[in-house]
């Protein structure tokens, strides 16, 4: 028998270019998040909010990941900003290469802050640096506050968690104050806050947040 | 499902390192997946015999070594292995932790068979 020596991460090739795109990113002066959550737990509502929010105030770049349909991207586009749509046909996560090639379509020079809204998925995503700054996961309280438990290593490797949908707190079986003690036991570094799309509570800190990491990156 | 993707990863790493007319003494190739890695071991050997299968490298296996969780506690500076998937220092309780292992993902080495011994 003889051995090959490797020693060699497996996807040491979507690093190599997810380091391509953060150099980037930072030659640009682009602060880059890549939004991810299970489906439905309203990635493209918060976007929307957000996109609302900061209109005029900050320049928005989104690319959006989806199994099939450019559906979020038409949400997305109402806003009159550069968005483009990466459909993986069956993949259950975005690579770094995807990000690469959709960014020869959008103008660097025009945006300062760009939204990478992830496939729904907890599991995948966690996997593929796509050269964001951070990672931002959703839970809803519909989805209950074990989420983080079921899926600890995307919660570990996320900067921030916004737990969405609040306005159905009352009404669905979620403890808040259990859903965020299991992210932090996972990720105690988690910065959190609590929002929801209908009536657009939380929405305001989530955004001052994100202009002050624009103005430290930019 | 992104056992495809892994799979098709160790796939090229493979074509990389091993001399095309060694390809067929290909016989493991041995992996290092933690447990926090997000990957269904199963899965990822199904995946990957389905590449293999018909290529030169066909008779190649994988060999998994499982990581478990390791994390180290600032707060009392001990190490342990937590049980999946409270990330709390069983000595203190303190979550101010680092992960020291367990998030592998890694192709650590090929294992060829010498065409010498194949005719033995």
């Amino acid at each position: 028998m003889s051995v090959i020596t490797i020693e060699r991460k497996i996807l040491a090739k979507n690093d190599a270019i997810a380091g391509q795109n953060r150099a980037l990113f930072e030659r640009q002066g682009i602060f880059v998040i890549n939004l991810v959550s299970s489906p439905g737990a309203g990635k493209t509502s918060i976007l929307e909010r957000t996109l609302e929010h900061l209109r005029g105030r900050v320049k928005i770049g989104v690319i959006e990941g989806d199994v099939q349909t450019d559906l979020d991207a038409q949400r997305v586009a109402r806003y009159d900003i550069p968005v483009v749509q990466i459909v993986t046909r069956g993949g259950c996560h975005l690579e770094a290469n995807l990000v690469h090639d959709a960014l020869q379509k959008i103008d660097l020079e025009s945006i300062q802050l760009l939204v990478i809204e992830n496939v729904g998925n907890l599991v995948c995503p966690a996997n593929y640096d796509l050269g964001e700054a951070c990672k931002v996961v959703i839970a809803s309280t519909t989805e209950g506050d074990d989420k983080p438990l079921k899926y600890p290593e995307m919660f570990l490797k996320a900067s921030v968690l916004i737990v969405n949908k609040m306005d159905l707190l009352a009404y669905v079986n979620c403890d808040i104050n259990t859903l965020k003690q299991n992210a932090l036991s996972i990720n105690p570094r988690l910065k959190i806050f609590e929002t929801s799309c209908t009536t657009a509570s939380g929405i305001n800190a989530w955004c001052d947040w994100l202009v002050c990491q624009l103005n430290k990156h930019g | 499902m992104h056992e495809m993707s892994v799979a098709q990863n160790i796939f090229e790493i493979m074509q990389q390192y091993v001399p095309v007319h060694e390809a067929r003494d290909v016989r493991a190739v041995k992996l290092r997946i933690g447990d926090l890695a997000g990957v269904v071991p199963e899965s990822l050997e199904f995946c990957f015999s389905v590449l293999a299968d018909g290529t030169s490298f066909r008779a190649a296996t994988l060999d998994i070594e499982h990581v478990p969780l390791s994390i180290h506690c600032k707060a009392c500076d001990s190490t342990s292995k937590p049980d999946m998937p409270i990330f709390v220092c069983p000595s203190c309780k303190s979550s101010d932790i680092d992960v020291l292992a367990g998030t592998e993902l890694q192709v650590v080495e090929i294992v060829l068979q010498d065409q010498q011994e194949d005719s033995s």
